[in-house]
């Protein structure tokens, strides 16, 4: 098996050098990644189509909305996919002993528990930064819910996980993870139903006083919110159903 | 070929040095999902092999000259609009009802970048298309660490061919007295519920 294996990676990586000398050199500005007409496009049409400068949000969010929209979805279904895999329900959760072997059922430590009490809301604060400043510096909606989304995780780290689940309990996480999916979908449906098509944010200039341009920037926002919703509630029950194998109690 | 000696290896190791870098990474992800017996090992390689895939495409985005493809004050089109937004708000509406190609012949400041100012900007596909692969390849493997989770619940181990060993004896209805000796209550309640 291991010679196998060997063979085929050996295979795998000549076929991969051969086809990389036909790739552009590192940095070409001639190379077809960097010269292409979509990427000219991008760069030199983005400041006219929108007021959002960072070209990255404005690709993710406006012009591949809808790509966005559903990788958004593919996080909430890994999101409740895990908890459908891991969770206990009634007999096999009661049954389960309430402490494993593995389990360390010490106080939470001083020195962590104070650093943390001090770090958690600058971590959050600073989600709100990435997420908020994500049209003009980089950061968006993933960036910004991954953020978000660690601060609980080192709420539960440093404690355990009932305290964290105080905060954000797994149930009501998937329920705001299906919610910021809504925002994005609703975004897009007003646009709809203001005579533009799905995801074409410039038509919410409509009912909104701001310019084509400026309308597409605030949507590009509110779908980022929704996007952050989902991401910070499923890296969170991520982590919450993984430590305490399907339990959703104690500490790691 | 670049009239130098040696040119195939300057030309990979060299000029592509990157390529040759995203390949190891990816040989070893490869490597171990294919080889390693554990399964959390197997994943580990998984995860590897996606890097290996972002540091391709992000070093596929990297051009020479080029700064990230954020505006620079001084070509963002809308750049000044804080103050002069005000003054051409009637504008805009007016351009709203023509198609968007003629908006910007509308406003005399809203031009778009000229090739030479183009050429200053990385492109931003790579780095939107890994943004989004970053953040759902860790949700994928949420549900993979999910699925070992739930096989080690069932089994009592991790190694696939104990694993497969169990399934198989399973399968040909042999009681599962002699299974693994790491294998728990869960494991034996399960099979048999399976049976039923």
């Amino acid at each position: 098996m291991r010679k196998l294996a060997v063979a085929v990676v050996v295979l795998t990586g000549g076929l991969l050098l051969y086809a990389a000398t036909d790739f552009a050199a590192w940095g070409d500005p001639e190379s077809p990644a960097s010269d292409s007409d979509v990427s000219k496009h991008f760069i030199a049409e983005t400041g006219v189509d929108t007021e959002v400068p960072n070209m990255v949000t404005a690709v993710l969010a406006d012009y591949r909305g809808f790509d966005t929209m559903f990788e958004t979805v593919v996080i909430f279904i890994a999101g409740i996919a895990i908890l459908a895999i891991l969770k206990l329900t009634g007999k096999d959760a009661t049954k389960t002993p309430g402490k494993r072997k593995d389990e360390v059922d010490d106080a939470p430590d001083l020195i962590v528990t104070h650093t943390v009490r001090l770090l958690v809301p600058i971590i959050q604060l600073f989600a709100f930064y990435v997420l908020a400043h994500g049209h003009v510096s980089p950061g968006g909606g993933f960036q910004g819910g991954v953020i978000m989304g660690a601060s609980f995780i080192l709420v539960a780290l440093a404690w355990d996980l009932p305290r964290a689940m105080d905060r954000l309990s797994v149930d009501r996480a998937i329920l705001l993870a299906g919610v910021g999916i809504l925002i994005y979908a609703g975004i897009g449906l007003l646009a709809m139903f203001l005579g533009g098509e799905f995801l074409d944010y410039a038509e919410l200039s409509t009912i909104f006083p701001v310019s084509r341009e400026m309308a597409r920037y605030h949507a590009m926002l509110g779908v980022e919110i929704g996007v952050a919703f989902t991401v910070t509630t499923v890296m969170f029950a991520i982590y919450a159903s993984l430590s305490s194998k399907g339990r959703l109690e104690g500490g790691l | 070929m670049f009239g130098e000696d040696g040119g195939l290896l300057r030309e990979l190791l060299v000029e592509r040095f990157n390529y040759c870098i995203y390949v190891v990474l990816l040989l070893i992800g490869l490597y171990a999902m294919i080889a390693k017996n554990n399964l959390i090992k197997k994943l580990i390689g998984m995860s590897i092999f996606q890097t290996a895939i972002i540091l391709f495409y992000v070093s596929l985005g990297v051009k020479e000259g080029a700064s990230i493809p954020i505006y620079k004050p001084e070509h963002d089109p809308h750049g000044h609009h804080a103050e002069d937004h005000a003054d051409h708000k009637p504008k805009d509406a007016n351009a709203s009802s023509s198609a968007s190609a003629d908006a910007h012949d509308d406003h005399h400041e809203v031009q778009a970048l000229t090739d030479e100012q183009t050429r200053q900007y990385a492109n931003p596909l790579p780095h939107v298309l890994m943004l989004t692969a970053i953040v759902v390849g860790v949700a994928t493997l949420g549900v993979a660490l999910a699925v070992v989770q739930r096989i080690y619940r069932a089994y009592g181990t991790i190694e696939e061919d104990e694993v497969m060993k169990a399934i198989m004896e399973e399968s040909q209805g042999i009681p599962s007295t002699k299974g693994s000796p790491k294998s728990k209550k869960g494991a034996s309640k399960k099979r048999k519920a399976k049976k039923a």
